[in-house]
């Protein structure tokens, strides 16, 4: 069994490889060629492979490598196998995605070559989750970066794409310089994680690094200025695989690291408690604000990490005060929200995308009326919205509900741990309710009403490619959300890498038995739908149906202009918290007895991008024109620089 | 042998002041060619009971240093037309006051230095600290893309003889290394500067930085 998963597991990577080298070579279809299905059958023979060790137990190998300090030491514990699944499944879907997707782009070369890279990216993620030595962990996250970037700069002809890259690559390569530090601070000697540890003060620092060199990656708030930029430029299934599974390793590399550091300190999971529930509410306030959809969802990326984050930051206060309880539900809802935010983040990333090539636009104020032309894009994104609001029986639900839970043991203990407690309650319960508002938002403004342009009134559904792998992941929403009860034994290997051992890993049981009463009543609710469809249709055979304008409310001539607007509905929150997202709103009012024109312009740029990095950079920029007087041009120049900085060296070594 | 020793660190010291106050471009070369003859020779006397191999590698390399990289650049200088004389960035008087003041760089640093070599004199470090300096300031301060290949060549003995007073046999071996290089070297300088003389009629890299971004 363990040999097998490893084998598999190679197997897997050397797929993925062979899919990379392949897609170099040109092909004349339109998908670009085997990659993707290389790439599709790569990551899921790797999700099997992790799946097969997380019953079987994990596995450890190591080969040279003629790299100083470095060793191609990879290894599959609880933790790596539980990111593995998700990390593969989600791949392999995005893959077959992708192929529908990349083939209505119409560019065949061009997609050859992102399929590359898309080979590229699940080869680092893969390796990274499993690498156990700091070089190749390194190494591989660099990769993913890399591959990432290349991936996202799909449509390099447009500005806005190229802008959104490079910010990505300058984030990411902040995050990683943090990392390199962090990792040189742990070393003790072959960069093995094996050997690393550290207890104390350097502790403490390495946990700060981690959490602001991972949380680069995974977009905690101020972090995440790359994600809105980024996500939107690339290609919708590069979008579904970034936001769904990428920024996870961010979470990963937080909790290896922690398993590194022996036990925790307090302060440790209140920086992460608070880190996850600011970037959660803000997260979600700035996807209401936003007008791009695919901007809408990588805020609400930020808004869920921020949801895991404060999971992790519970069950880590409960590590550091001995409660097992609080720690099980806090990891224990956190990790598991890992996996369901994947799941539905890239459906709903994916229906983005066929929004997109339908309408021909990302902005939802000139969608309207698409579920009528895109029943199955429609349906699923529905799947998806109310999974991301948190809305039972979907899966949703049940990681925020363990998180919950977490909070509730910690305010009913009334020990230090009520404050931590109330605030992941009070946060949590506020994300869910503006994600609802948001998500209502989003799906009414696309896919009721009538169509607010040409091209949507003459869209259609997206092809088979795009919409299997949609219907395979709102069912999994469906699924996860049902056999919440029954997930637990999933989870107990990741938890157990993460526990001390003497804690034990099990669910308290009134815990397990409110998740087996929740998953009662979404089958019951489930039937009751059901029903209730069945009866309509009794009620309706035989009646004819007229079908009618929505919204027609009595107007003569109504006009889909009349429709109700996204950026109307999301106003009077938007203005609620004015104070945190500053929306910038340019009104030209209506004059005079009969008007001649009036118009209205709203827009929320990004609090930190605008009020922090966006200063920050050009006052380094400043600060570096100050030395371009350096810059000559002329080799003499570079040669004396050189010769300068040795001596220097030199006068240092010896004096 | 101390004292033999002395006298050839005298007159490696005596060459690059040749070579910081030299005009011509042909005394440069054949400046930095009894250079390569001097540091052949001092492996010799430093340890008369050398065996054979050794020697004939020691001999290979200080033909290749001493005859085949010199006529490469006499080679390369006389395909491109340069004219004979030097041009400096800094005066000849000015670069052999800066030669005086790497050498008592040289010298300090290598009071600072702990010697391990049996045979290695402190002078001998003081001179190749000087040789890698002037092979730097020849770099730095002469027009030329020659004589830039030249201060590449002596700056390389410098470093030859630097690891002379720390190794024993080690010492051919980082050689060879770097000798390959500086082969590299002289062979793409000598066609890129071919090549920049066809496209620009000059060889001078002072006038090259419109190359810059």
């Amino acid at each position: 069994m363990v040999l097998s998963s490893m084998f598999l597991f190679l197997a897997s990577l050397f797929i993925l490889a062979a899919g990379a080298a392949l897609s170099l070579i040109p092909v004349s279809g339109k998908g670009g060629g085997h990659g993707s299905i290389l790439a599709a059958a790569g990551s899921g023979l790797a999700a099997f492979s992790a799946i097969l060790s997380l019953f079987g137990g994990g596995w450890d190998r190591s080969w040279p490598w003629s790299i100083p300090m470095g060793s191609i030491h990879i290894g599959m514990d609880g933790l790596s196998a539980f990111f593995v699944v998700p990390i593969a499944a989600i791949s392999s879907l995005a893959a077959v995605y992708g192929r529908g997707y990349l083939k209505e782009e119409g560019d065949g070369r061009r997609a050859s070559g992102s399929w590359f890279f898309y080979n590229i990216l699940i080869l680092s993620m893969l390796l990274v989750v499993c690498a156990r030595s700091g070089l190749l962990f390194l190494v591989a996250w660099e990769l993913m970066s890399l591959s990432s970037f290349f991936l996202v700069m799909f449509h390099r002809e447009k500005e806005e794409v190229v802008r959104a890259g490079l910010t990505y690559l300058v984030a990411t390569h902040l995050g990683t310089a943090l990392l390199l530090v962090m990792f040189l601070l742990l070393d003790r000697g072959g960069m093995e994680f094996s050997r690393f540890g550290l207890e104390g003060g350097s502790a403490a620092v390495v946990f700060v690094l981690a959490v602001a060199g991972f949380g680069t990656k995974a977009g905690l708030i101020p972090m995440h200025v790359w994600l809105p930029e980024a996500h939107p430029a690339a290609p919708s299934h590069v979008s579904a695989v970034m936001s769904g599974v990428m920024i996870k390793t961010g979470i990963y590399g937080i909790l290896r690291v922690l398993t590194f550091l022996g036990p925790p300190l307090p302060w440790w999971g209140w920086l992460l408690l608070l880190t996850g529930a600011v970037s959660g509410i803000l997260g979600v306030l700035f996807a209401l604000a936003q007008h791009d959809l695919k901007r809408l969802l990588a805020y609400h990326s930020v808004e869920n990490i921020g949801i895991i984050t404060l999971g992790l930051g519970s069950g880590i206060l409960g590590l550091s005060f001995g409660s097992t309880a609080i720690a099980v539900l806090g990891l224990g809802g956190g990790l598991l929200h890992v996996v369901n935010h994947a799941v539905f983040k890239s459906l709903l990333f994916m229906g983005a995308g066929s929004v997109a090539h339908a309408a021909g636009t990302l902005k939802i104020d000139r969608m309207g009326g698409l579920l009528r032309r895109m029943p199955m894009t429609g349906g699923t994104f529905l799947a998806g919205s109310a999974a991301i609001s948190g809305l039972p029986p979907l899966n949703g639900f049940v990681s925020e509900f363990l998180i919950f839970c977490a909070g509730f043991t910690a305010v009913v203990s009334r020990g230090p741990l009520l404050p931590a407690g109330a605030v992941a309650i009070a946060s949590l319960a506020l994300i869910g309710g503006l994600a609802s508002a948001c998500f209502t938002k989003a799906f009414g403004i696309i896919f009721l009403g009538e169509p607010r342009t040409q091209r949507v009134s003459g869209s259609r559904e997206s092809s088979k490619a795009m919409v299997v792998p949609m219907v395979i992941l709102a069912g999994l929403c469906m699924v996860l959300g049902l056999a919440a009860p029954w997930l637990f034994p999933f989870l107990a290997p990741a938890l157990s890498a993460l526990l001390p051992e003497g804690f034990a890993v099990e669910l308290p049981g009134w815990a397990a038995e409110s998740l087996q009463g929740v998953a009662g009543l979404g089958g019951v609710l489930i039937f009751l739908v059901l029903v209730l469809v069945l009866f309509r249709a009794f009620l309706l055979k035989g009646r004819g149906v007229r079908r009618s304008d929505t919204w027609g409310c009595g107007y003569l001539a109504p006009n889909p202009r009349m429709q109700y607007t996204a950026s109307s509905y999301a106003w009077p929150t938007v203005n609620m918290f004015r104070m945190f997202l500053r929306p910038v709103r340019v009104v030209e009012d209506p004059e005079g007895f009969l008007p001649a024109s009036a118009a209205l312009k709203s827009h929320t740029p990004d609090v930190f991008l605008e009020g922090f990095y966006v200063p920050l950079f050009l006052w380094v920029r400043r600060a570096a024109s100050l030395l371009r007087w350096m810059h000559q041009g002329q080799t003499h120049y570079y040669v004396l620089y050189i010769a300068l900085t040795a001596l220097v060296f030199l006068a240092w070594r010896l004096w | 042998m101390a004292s033999l020793i002395n006298a050839l660190s005298m007159l490696l010291i005596l060459t690059n002041f040749r070579l910081l106050g030299a005009s011509r471009l042909g005394s440069c070369i054949q400046t930095v060619a009894i250079q390569a003859v001097l540091l052949g020779l001092l492996p010799v006397l430093a340890n008369p009971q050398m065996p054979v191999r050794a020697m004939l590698v020691l001999a290979g390399m200080t033909f290749v240093k001493a005859v085949v990289l010199p006529t490469l650049v006499r080679r390369s200088a006389r395909e491109v037309q340069v004219r004979g004389e030097i041009e400096p960035l800094i005066g000849f008087t000015l670069s052999l006051l800066a030669g005086v003041g790497m050498l008592g760089v040289g010298i300090a640093a290598s009071r600072r230095m702990a010697l391990s070599a049996q045979y290695a004199s402190p002078l001998l470090v003081a001179v190749a600290i000087f040789t890698i300096l002037t092979g730097i300031f020849l770099i730095v301060a002469r027009k030329k893309a020659i004589t830039q290949v030249l201060g590449y060549l002596v700056m390389e003995n410098g470093i030859y003889s630097f690891g002379m007073a720390y190794a024993v046999h080690e010492t051919f071996l980082v050689e060879m290394g770097i000798l390959l290089d500086v082969w590299a070297l002289v062979f793409i300088m000598g066609i890129a500067i071919h090549d920049i003389h066809s496209a620009f009629d000059h060889i001078d890299t002072d006038r090259l930085s419109t190359l810059k971004e």
